[in-house]
């Protein structure tokens, strides 16, 4: 796998920066110079995953193309809570249109740009799981058939959260939201394959698809700017916690994300058309109970009338992950 | 101003939005007390002295280090570190080696030739020392520093005390000894040998104050019934006469009696001195064994051999009586009346040392408490400008906490010779292993020192453990978490989904947005080193 984690500088790469490392070993969120893409005042709410990972993902796009990068919005939360008129957080090019056609839209930007001359100019279309694997998903397939030379973006948060929690494709099994069974033998989300969509885009054989989350920095860093580096279409799913929707405290968001990933309920790895190229180990695994404990949108599955069988087959979906996607290495905790 | 076409908003507009009103509870930087420091008897500022150590800046490091402590090769030698026994990083794999970075960072002033901070400006006072061991040198160098003129006077031939006269080249080697000694000299301390006070009250006309600090020199005794032949001697002036030219001559055999360090010391120093067999005879058992394990480890590797419940009844020419014991429910020897005998050339006893307090005879107001003189809070004895400090008042006896002493006693002397009170800074609540998270540190194994191969180790007064070297001194540093004290890893400053986190640029650390913070707690919880906390706000 291309990311290259720094040894034993005190933090290696796990913290955003450190004094120890040299400049050029930082990530871009050290940067006292950052673009701050999404500025404050923002309107998310305290310890939004999806605020976070947009800044993350956005800077690092603006640092790979020299700060010559268009963005184009799905409607959804990010939209919402960025630019509720007249304010705007952005502070990069900006455009929103429709819930479902943040593909085509950017489509039709980077034809412009093309017909213009314009080599330069960059564009990253953006949307939650909502705008991605339901509404949008139509533009989308059509984007990745067609090779587009845009790099789109999910900011996947398991459900509909600006609206109230609606369920979605891409919410998983057992979780509560607005729109599931309250009650009854199996309460919350069915089980069932969902969308996944990186690898409905990994069968398009586009140049790129990665996953990410956001207590991965350097891993998410790395593949945006690896994506920017590549022309085509190109597809980062991105793992964003939202406390809200999900019942979690808002200070542990990060720690979430990172659940998620140690515990294998959310395969972090790359692709290049159609081949899975490298995945980030687990380094310290946990069990998918420490993950799905802190959620009240789980909270059926625990207490008084614990579903431990439903959590087993949780926990069968995390073991064919880890099995799947080879996210443990033999006798090693996986630590670089 | 009209905006351009197709612009609905301006970039950055929601800045107006202040969304810090929606807080509750606010984010505020901290220091915390890392345990290291909080476990060191001599009060140094370790994780102070390791971040720039982890920057490869050992002169400041060490410059850092000795504001406290001015022993640091003596001490990456000698101390029993209980800050590492106390290291956070301890539950993560191994503690710090911070007694070997300390060693490397006193060597290294030793081979640069590093001088201290020249004294403040001169206060015209005048503090007597009576004792040049570890407290008595550090109370004259942080004295010195402070603007006092200061003398020590010493009984003994050479300056060190127990450094010299008790512990054995093979731990410290004494020409490390002589060179942080003539540093503390360089300030302008005078040193007087072979003078022993008599009377303090007498010696201690023409100086404002004094500080006590001769040790405790006299060894122990247990009656035991011994025939005309038989050879013992005790350990304190056997160690004592290994700094002279003839080596004292204990046979082939050596019994050693006692379990402390001093025991394990003796012992050692009979193999090296040629004994085929050097027994250790202890009362009660390893786990209860008042020396330090590691010592009892290497002294066993070294051939050593220790045996356990079990006292001596009677000593004859080259046969010891030995009656067996056993543990009660309170962990108290117990005697079983089943003896055995043993060959012995020579016995060893090793039980323990009382203070000469023939100096303060005479003295008014003084409290004296099983052999040592009692001390305030302030480190002064019951007689007003006379303080004391080191073995001879009542406390563990060891090197490091006599340097403690040394340095807190010269606090005190400083403020009542100006006419004040000493007030020590509030502590710090205490950065304990729950405010650090893990997560975010490298997976990296202690460095371990070089031992000395095991012959010369058996053969040789050369010294055991070697020292670290300039890339693994870094390494070893670099494993310190900086457990409650920013090391600016940047975390907050990535991690606020609001922007709302300033970062003001090498060694200034971050400050908070309250105009947009949300209070979310983010960078309370991604801090690895817990130097952040929420606080509530006022309502």
């Amino acid at each position: 796998m291309g990311f290259q984690p720094v040894k034993f500088y005190q933090t290696g790469t796990y913290t955003v920066g450190n004094r120890l490392l040299a400049p050029d070993e930082r990530s871009v969120q050290a940067d006292q110079a950052r673009s701050n893409s999404i500025n404050s005042g923002h309107r998310a709410c305290q310890g939004c995953g999806e605020a976070l990972g947009a800044r993350y993902a956005i800077d690092a796009a603006m640092a790979e193309s020299n700060n010559q990068l268009i963005a184009v919005n799905a409607t959804g939360c990010l939209e919402v809570f960025s630019t509720p008129y007249p304010e705007s957080s952005w502070q990069v090019p900006w455009i929103h249109s429709l819930f479902g056609n943040a593909p085509a839209v950017a489509t039709g930007i980077a034809a412009a740009m093309k017909v213009k001359g314009r080599h330069d100019v960059r564009v990253v279309a953006q949307g939650g799981d909502g705008g991605t694997t339901d509404i949008g998903f139509g533009c989308l397939s059509g984007m990745f058939e067609r090779n587009d030379d845009v790099l789109y973006i999910c900011y996947d948060n398991e459900a509909y959260m600006n609206t109230g929690v609606q369920r979605s494709s891409a919410t998983p099994p057992a979780a509560r939201t607005a729109t599931t069974m309250p009650v009854g033998a199996e309460p919350g989300n069915v089980f069932g394959q969902g969308k996944n969509v990186p690898e409905i885009a990994m069968a398009h054989g586009i140049p790129f698809v990665a996953t990410a989350t956001v207590a991965d920095l350097r891993d998410l860093e790395y593949k945006v700017r690896r994506a920017m580096g590549m022309h085509g279409a190109r597809y980062i799913h991105i793992f964003v916690p939202c406390p809200l929707g999900w019942g979690t405290a808002s200070h542990d968001t990060i720690r979430i994300a990172r659940l998620a990933k140690e515990s294998g309920m959310f395969p972090v790895f790359e692709a290049e058309h159609g081949e899975v190229t490298g995945v980030l180990k687990i380094r310290r695994k946990v069990k998918v109970e420490d993950y799905l404990m802190p959620q009240k949108r789980f909270a059926h599955l625990f207490g008084k009338h614990a579903h431990p069988e439903t959590v087993a087959r949780i926990q069968a979906i995390a073991d064919r992950n880890i099995r799947k996607y080879g996210l443990l290495d033999e006798g090693s905790n996986g630590d670089a | 101003m009209p905006k351009p076409f197709a612009i609905t908003l301006k970039p950055g507009t929601s800045l107006t939005n202040l969304t810090g009103t929606w807080r509750t509870e606010r984010p505020v930087y901290l220091d915390r007390l890392p345990p290291c420091n909080n476990a060191c008897p001599a009060g140094e500022n370790i994780q102070g002295w390791l971040f720039h150590a982890e920057s490869g800046d050992y002169e400041q490091a060490w410059r850092t280090l000795v504001q406290d402590n001015p022993l640091p090769a003596i001490m990456g030698r000698v101390c029993y570190h209980p800050c590492e026994s106390s290291c956070n990083r301890g539950q993560l794999d191994s503690s710090v080696g911070i007694n070997s970075v300390e060693r490397f960072l006193g060597d290294e002033a030793i081979r640069r030739g590093w001088k201290f901070d020249a004294p403040a400006a001169t206060t015209g006072k005048s503090v007597l020392i009576v004792g040049a061991g570890p407290s008595g040198l550090s109370a004259a160098y942080h004295l010195a520093r402070m603007g006092h003129s200061v003398e020590i006077q010493e009984a003994g031939p050479l300056v060190g005390g127990m450094m010299r006269f008790g512990i054995p080249k093979y731990r410290l080697p004494r020409d490390v000894l002589d060179a942080e000694v003539q540093r503390i000299l360089d300030l302008g301390v005078t040193l007087r040998l072979n003078t022993k006070v008599e009377n303090i009250e007498q010696s201690m006309q023409g100086f404002d104050a004094a500080f006590l600090a001769v040790g405790a020199h006299i060894a122990k005794r247990a009656f035991i019934p011994a025939g005309d032949a038989a050879h013992i001697v005790d350990a304190v002036s056997l160690l004592r006469s290994m700094e002279n030219e003839d080596k004292p001559m204990l046979g082939r055999r050596v019994v050693v009696y006692g379990g402390g360090n001093t025991a394990i010391d003796v012992a050692r120093t009979a193999k090296r001195l040629g004994a085929t067999d050097a027994i250790i005879v202890y009362r009660r058992t390893r786990e209860k064994m008042p020396a330090h394990d590691f010592e009892v480890e290497e002294a066993l590797q070294e051939g050593v051999m220790i045996k356990w419940l079990s006292t001596i009844k009677q000593a004859d020419e080259s046969m010891l009586t030995v009656e067996k014991m056993l543990l009660d429910d309170k962990g108290m020897p117990q005697p079983t009346g089943e003896y055995e005998t043993m060959e012995a050339d020579s016995l060893v006893l090793a039980l323990g040392q009382d203070v000469d307090l023939s100096l303060l005879s005479g003295v008014p107001d003084l409290e004296i408490k099983n052999g040592t003189v009692v001390v305030s809070d302030n480190m002064m004895t019951g007689h007003t400008g006379i303080f004391a400090g080191g073995d001879m008042v009542p406390s563990e006896r060891t090197v490091t906490v006599a340097v403690g002493h040394g340095k807190k006693a010269a606090r005190h002397i400083d403020a009542w010779l100006r006419g004040s009170a000493y007030e020590p800074m509030p502590k710090h609540e205490l950065a304990d292993f729950s405010r650090i998270n893990p997560w975010y540190y490298s997976d990296a194994d202690k460095t371990v020192r070089p031992m000395l191969d095991m012959i010369r180790r058996q053969t040789s007064f050369d010294e055991v453990q070697g020292g670290l070297n300039e890339t693994n001194a870094l390494f070893e540093a670099r494993r310190c978490l900086s457990c409650g004290n920013c090391f600016e890893c940047d975390n907050c400053y990535g991690v606020c989904p609001d922007n709302a986190v300033i970062k003001l640029g090498p060694g200034k650390r971050f400050k908070f947005n309250y105009d947009y913070c949300k209070g979310c707690g983010i960078c309370m919880t991604e801090c690895p080193c817990g130097a952040i906390k929420m606080v509530p706000e006022e309502t």
